[in-house]
């Protein structure tokens, strides 16, 4: 098996995953294109149940977009730190151990 | 799949988080276990934490015209078992519910059941039923987490659809409204998931041959 170049043909392939819907026509037909089916739901929720309040509402909320995206980042570079250095120090090893 | 803070009634609330509290503390007993029995695997148990961090950060787009995000839970419940991923969904929950803004501590329970529980749980068993029927161990992983991401989106659903039933239509009728925007919006980016699990499923293979065989996700006498 050729780790690089299967490795990469799949990440090819989410890549396309990504930028098809956003090249389809499909933002024009739409009020908010590409927004959170999170809050999607939210609107069927107002539809079916319009007299439902939230009981709780969160204790903190990201005063902005922009922090709110600073969190998601950090969220994700913890996680991909963490992940690499884990597969970096592996391999790493098995270098050594092939060496010894 | 984020059911947002107070969006379920309370006693919908206390009953996903009664369903989904004993799973999290036997995930929790089982990561104490693996930690003291495979010492080595830990470091690859936060990075299958690490996994799930990741991918739930990442919203994507798909061709209904919204965004969603995978979960990453099918990685680490091929690797150690359903029941540890629900304690990795859990913190990954917690730190979103806390610091986004996004989920919320009130229906914590039913997203744990969702994202910490069904999904992993889903993938676990694909995984064991397309290895026992002799599939490669790249097909198990990707079928795993493809459907295991899927379900998750599937029992937000219907979780919705419990708590809103539709006034003309019923629990089933507010079900196809839900599952219309969670499970439709879900297909290509669950196989963008199960694609990205392959990805590192690969990696592990090549890199950390003595952690999966230590904890039998390829044969003891086989090499990769």
């Amino acid at each position: 098996m050729n780790l690089l170049r299967n490795n990469t043909f799949l990440i090819a392939l989410v890549a396309l995953i990504v930028v098809v819907p956003l090249a389809l026509p499909i933002a024009e037909s739409m009020d908010e294109p590409f927004g959170g089916s999170d809050d999607k739901a939210e609107g069927v929720i107002a539809e079916v149940a319009p007299d439902y309040k939230p009981w709780f509402s969160s204790i903190w909320e990201p005063p902005s977009g922009e922090i709110e995206s600073l969190l998601f980042a950090l969220q994700a570079s913890l996680g991909t730190g963490i992940l690499a250095y884990y597969i970096g120090l592996r391999r790493g090893m098995a270098r050594g151990a092939k060496k010894d | 799949m984020h059911i947002m803070e107070g969006f379920l009634p309370a006693a919908h609330c206390v009953g996903w988080a009664a369903a989904s509290a004993p799973v999290v503390a036997y995930g929790a007993w089982r990561v104490k276990k693996i930690v003291e029995e495979h010492p080595n695997a830990k470091l690859l148990l936060a990075s299958s934490g690490a996994f799930a961090f990741v991918l739930s950060a990442l919203k994507m787009p798909s061709v209904t015209g919204s965004c969603s995000h995978p979960t990453g839970t099918g990685l680490g419940a091929v690797l150690f078992g359903p029941s540890v991923m629900a304690v990795m969904g859990t913190i990954v929950l917690l730190f979103q519910a806390l610091l986004l803004a996004h989920g919320g501590l009130t229906t914590l329970g039913a997203n744990v059941f969702s994202m910490g529980i069904v999904g992993p749980f889903v993938s676990y068993g694909i995984y064991k039923a397309v290895r026992g029927a002799g599939g490669s161990l790249q097909a198990a992983v990707f079928l795993a987490a493809t459907l295991g991401d899927f379900a998750t989106y599937c029992t937000t659903a219907l979780q919705l659809a419990l708590a809103f039933p539709d006034p003309a239509g019923g629990i089933a009728g507010s079900a196809a409204k839900f599952l219309g925007i969670f499970a439709m919006t879900q297909v290509p980016l669950a196989i963008a998931e199960g694609l990205l699990t392959v990805v590192v499923m690969n990696l592990l293979t090549r890199y950390s041959e003595g952690e999966l065989k230590s904890l039998n996700v390829i044969n003891q006498g086989a090499s990769a």
